[in-house]
C-alpha cells in the first residue's frame, strides 16, 4: 500500500512539475449550490479557494447529486476529466468515493463527514457538537417556556451528537429544560422544515435549533415568534431576532490547505476532525436580543472549548436509560463520539430505527 | 385565421415524425438557452449528445453507463406502456420500484451471509412480487370500488418512500455500518450481486431483462389476443366491451405487469449499480419512465430508443455540468423541453392545421 501511494504521488507530482497546468479541483454537492446552508457553504468555500489560487486552480463542480449510483458516475467522470483532487461533500457518498478512489489511484479523494479512508482517500469533518454546546447554552437561558425544539435530519451519529450536546448544555444553565426532537429524514426541504418548526411552536417550544440546511425554520420563527440559530451558514439576515447566533461551517481554510498540499506534492491521506479552535466551526456574532449574562455564559463555554480546558462531553453523563456512560471528569474519546447512536439521560423520545 | 381541425384518425406520419421534431426543437431551444447562459451552444449540444458515446476521453466509460441508466427506464416504461395503451394509468411505478427493491434486497439480507447459487433468481422473483403486490393495491381498489388508480398509485409512492427510509435507518440497516443509514452492500455478497455479465459493458441482468421485455411486449401487442384487447380497450372502449373484453381483468393484468416490471427494475438496481438500500435509493426512475413511455410512442421499439435517448441526456447533461459549468437546473429544463415539445408536436397527429382566409369560421 505504501509503495502504491508513493508511486501514485510520484506520478502526480511529476505531471504537475512538467506541464505547470492548473490543479483541477472537483466538488460534488448533494443539494443545489443556493440551498442557503450546507451545499452553498461548501460551494462558497470552493469559490474562495478559486479566488485564493487564481489561475493555478481550475474548479469543476456538480450540484444536486443524489447519494447512490449517480454519485459514483459523477465522481468517475470527474476523475476522467483529469481532476487532481475531488471533494465529495456529503456523508452518503462514502461508499462511492471508496470504490472510485480504488480505480483512480492518482486522483486524491476527500470525503466529508464519513469514517472510511484509503491511501488516496481522506475524510474530513467538523466538530459541530462544539458549536451545539454554545447554542445549547444560549437556548437554555433564552427559553421562557423551558421547551426547546430540535429539527433533526437523519439518525446518524453526527446528528445525535448535536442533539445530546445541545441538551446537556441547555440543562446545565436551566435544569427544567426539555428538548423536543422532530425527525425529518431530509437535509433540505424548506416546506417540511417550516411545518415542523410551526408544529414545535404550537407545542409551546420557543427556541428551535435545526440540523437541516435551509433558512425556512428562521423564516417561520420570524412570523410566529421564538428564537433560532443560523445553521451551516450565518443567516445574519434574520438577526437580531429570531437568529441569536449561528454555527458556521468554514471549509475554505481546509480546502486551501489540501489543494496546496496537492500542488506541493505533499498530500497524504488523513482523517481530519476540527472544531472551533481550528476555525472549521465558526460561531456567528451574538445578537443584541441576547441579554449580557447570556452572551457572557455563551462566550465562556466557547472560550473554554477553544483553549482546551473543557470538552463538551465530560462526565458524569448517563445514557438515556440511566446506565452510566462517562464517569465524573471522564472525557469521551473520538471513537465513541464518532459512532454515537444513543441519547443521553434526560432527552425524551426515541431515535427512529 | 388559423384553427385546428380534428383528424378523423391520428396521422401515422405525424406519430413517427413528432418525436424526431421534438428532439430537433429541443436542441434548438436548448442551444438558445445555453447561449443566453453565456456558453457555447454548439459545444454544449455536442457535449450532451455526442461526447458520452464518441468522446475518446469519456466514451469507454460513458457507453456502459448509458445502458446502466437506460435499463431500468426501459424495463419500467414497457410495463407502463401496456396500461397506458389500454387507458389504465399507473403513475406510481416509483413506489413499485422501491417496494420491489425492498422485497428482493430484504430476502438477500435475511439469508446473509449464506452463499446460494439460486439466490439472485429468487431475489428477482421477490422483487417482481413486491412491485406486483404494491401495484395490486390501486388495481384492486379500482376494480372493486372504482377508485381512481392515478391518485392511489401516485400516493402510494410516498408511502413506499417512508417505508424505504424506515428500512434504511431501521430494519435493513447494516449492523456494521457505524450507525449510518443504509443496508449492507449487496455488491460484496457474491450470491446476491447482480454483477456485469461481461466486464466493462454495463450489461447486467437488468439490461438483459429490459431487452426481453421489449421483445415480449412487441410479440404480445402484435400477435396475442391480449395485446389486441389492450389496444382495443384504449382506442375503442365500447367495441372492446362488445368483443367480450373483461375490463377488470385487463386492469389487474396491466397494473400487475407494470408493477412487477418496476419491482424487478428496482431489484436489479439495488443488487447491482446501487448495491444497497439507502434513504434516497428511489432516484426518480419510476417517474422518468413515464416520459420514456410517451416519448417512445408507447411502442416497444420506440421505448427502447427513448430510454437510450433519455439516458444520454442524463449522462451528457452531467458532462456538460462538469466541462462547461452549466447549472443543474439548465439540464433539467433541457430535459423538460423534450417532453414539452413532444406534447406540442403531438397535437398535429390528432389535429390538422387549417388556415382559413376571409370568412369567419
Amino acid at each position: 500500500m505504501a509503495t502504491s501511494l508513493a508511486l501514485a504521488m510520484g506520478a502526480a507530482t511529476g505531471a504537475l512539475a512538467q506541464n505547470g497546468e492548473p490543479v483541477k479541483v472537483g466538488f460534488v454537492y448533494v443539494g443545489p449550490v443556493n440551498d442557503g446552508g450546507w451545499s452553498q457553504h461548501h460551494h462558497e468555500a470552493a469559490v474562495k479557494l478559486k479566488e485564493h489560487f487564481g489561475d493555478a486552480v481550475e474548479l469543476i463542480e456538480q450540484e444536486s447529486v443524489p447519494e447512490g449510483p449517480d454519485a459514483e458516475r459523477v465522481l468517475t467522470q470527474m476523475a476522467l476529466t483529469g481532476a487532481d483532487i475531488i471533494f465529495a461533500t456529503s456523508f452518503g457518498y462514502m461508499d462511492q468515493v471508496e470504490s472510485v478512489a480504488a480505480k483512480f489511484p492518482n486522483v486524491k479523494f476527500e470525503h466529508a463527514t464519513g469514517f472510511k479512508s484509503g491511501p488516496n482517500f481522506a475524510n474530513y469533518s467538523a466538530r459541530f457538537y462544539e458549536g451545539r454546546a454554545v447554542m445549547g447554552t444560549i437556548a437554555g437561558m433564552m427559553t421562557e417556556t423551558d421547551k426547546i425544539g430540535y429539527l433533526a435530519s437523519f439518525p446518524i451519529p453526527e446528528v445525535i451528537r448535536g442533539i445530546n450536546s445541545t441538551y446537556i448544555h441547555a440543562k446545565k444553565v436551566n435544569p427544567d429544560v426539555e428538548i423536543r426532537v422532530v425527525w425529518l429524514n431530509t437535509w433540505y426541504d424548506p416546506a417540511k422544515e417550516a411545518d415542523a418548526t410551526q408544529a414545535l411552536i404550537e407545542q409551546g417550544v420557543d427556541v428551535v435549533l435545526a440540523h437541516t440546511d435551509s433558512t425556512a425554520p428562521l423564516a417561520t420563527l420570524e412570523k410566529s415568534g421564538g428564537y433560532g440559530f443560523g445553521q451551516a451558514a450565518d443567516m445574519a439576515q434574520y438577526a437580531p431576532a429570531p437568529r441569536l447566533s449561528s454555527i458556521i461551517d468554514d471549509w475554505a481554510p481546509y480546502y486551501e490547505e489540501r489543494v496546496q498540499a496537492v500542488m506541493d506534492g505533499s498530500w497524504e491521506t488523513a482523517a481530519t476532525w476540527s472544531g472551533i479552535a481550528d476555525g472549521m466551526v465558526g460561531i456567528g456574532a451574538f445578537s443584541d436580543a441576547m441579554p449580557e449574562e447570556v452572551k457572557a455564559a455563551a462566550q465562556e463555554v466557547m472560550d473554554s472549548i477553544v483553549d482546551g480546558s473543557y470538552h463538551p462531553f465530560t462526565g458524569p453523563l448517563n445514557k438515556q436509560d440511566g446506565t452510566p456512560w462517562l464517569a465524573e471528569g471522564e472525557v469521551a474519546d473520538d471513537g465513541a463520539l464518532a459512532g454515537m447512536s444513543f441519547y443521553l439521560e434526560g432527552v425524551t423520545g426515541e431515535i427512529p430505527n | 385565421m388559423i384553427r385546428l381541425e380534428r383528424r378523423p384518425a391520428p396521422s401515422k406520419s405525424w406519430t413517427y415524425l413528432a418525436p424526431l421534431l421534438a428532439v430537433a426543437a429541443t436542441m434548438i431551444a436548448g442551444a438558445i438557452m445555453f447561449a443566453l447562459l453565456g456558453k457555447d451552444p454548439v459545444l454544449a449540444i455536442k457535449t450532451i449528445f455526442w461526447d458520452p458515446v464518441f468522446s475518446p476521453q469519456f466514451g469507454s466509460y460513458s457507453r456502459p453507463q448509458l445502458l446502466i441508466k437506460a435499463g431500468p427506464l426501459i424495463l419500467i416504461a414497457i410495463g407502463l406502456s401496456l396500461g397506458f395503451r389500454a387507458g389504465i394509468w399507473n403513475i406510481g411505478a416509483e413506489g413499485q420500484y422501491i417496494m420491489g427493491a425492498l422485497a428482493g434486497a430484504g430476502l438477500a439480507l435475511a439469508l446473509y451471509p449464506m452463499e446460494l447459487p439460486v439466490l439472485l433468481p429468487l431475489m428477482v422473483l421477490a422483487g417482481a412480487l413486491g412491485g406486483w403486490a404494491w401495484a395490486m393495491i390501486p388495481g384492486l381498489l379500482r376494480t372493486m370500488f372504482n377508485t381512481n388508480e392515478i391518485l392511489v398509485s401516485l400516493l402510494l409512492v410516498y408511502v413506499a418512500e417512508q417505508i424505504l427510509s424506515a428500512a434504511a435507518v431501521g430494519f435493513l440497516r447494516n449492523p456494521e455500518g457505524g450507525g449510518f443509514p443504509g443496508s449492507r452492500n449487496l455488491q460484496s455478497y457474491p450470491s446476491a450481486h447482480n454483477a456485469e455479465i461481461i466486464a466493462n459493458t454495463g450489461i447486467h441482468w437488468g439490461v438483459v431483462a429490459a431487452l426481453i421485455a421489449v421483445i415480449a411486449a412487441y410479440v404480445l401487442l402484435q400477435r396475442h389476443i391480449l395485446g389486441f384487447h389492450i389496444k382495443l380497450a384504449g382506442e375503442a372502449p365500447r367495441a372492446a366491451k362488445l368483443a367480450g373484453v373483461n375490463p377488470a381483468r385487463l386492469i389487474l393484468f396491466c397494473m400487475g405487469v407494470s408493477g412487477a416490471l418496476a419491482g424487478m427494475a428496482g431489484l436489479f438496481e439495488v443488487a447491482g449499480p446501487a448495491g444497497k438500500i439507502s434513504i434516497d435509493f428511489g432516484a426518480g426512475y419510476g417517474f422518468t419512465a413515464i416520459i420514456v413511455a410517451f416519448l417512445g410512442r408507447l411502442h416497444p421499439v420506440g421505448i427502447l430508443l427513448a430510454g437510450l435517448l433519455m439516458a444520454l441526456t442524463y449522462i451528457g447533461g452531467e458532462l456538460a455540468q462538469l466541462m462547461l459549468s452549466l447549472p443543474a437546473a439548465a439540464i433539467q429544463a433541457f430535459q423538460g423541453m423534450l417532453l414539452f415539445f413532444l406534447l406540442a408536436f403531438d397535437v398535429f397527429s390528432h389535429y390538422r392545421l387549417r388556415i382559413a382566409t376571409g370568412r369567419a369560421a
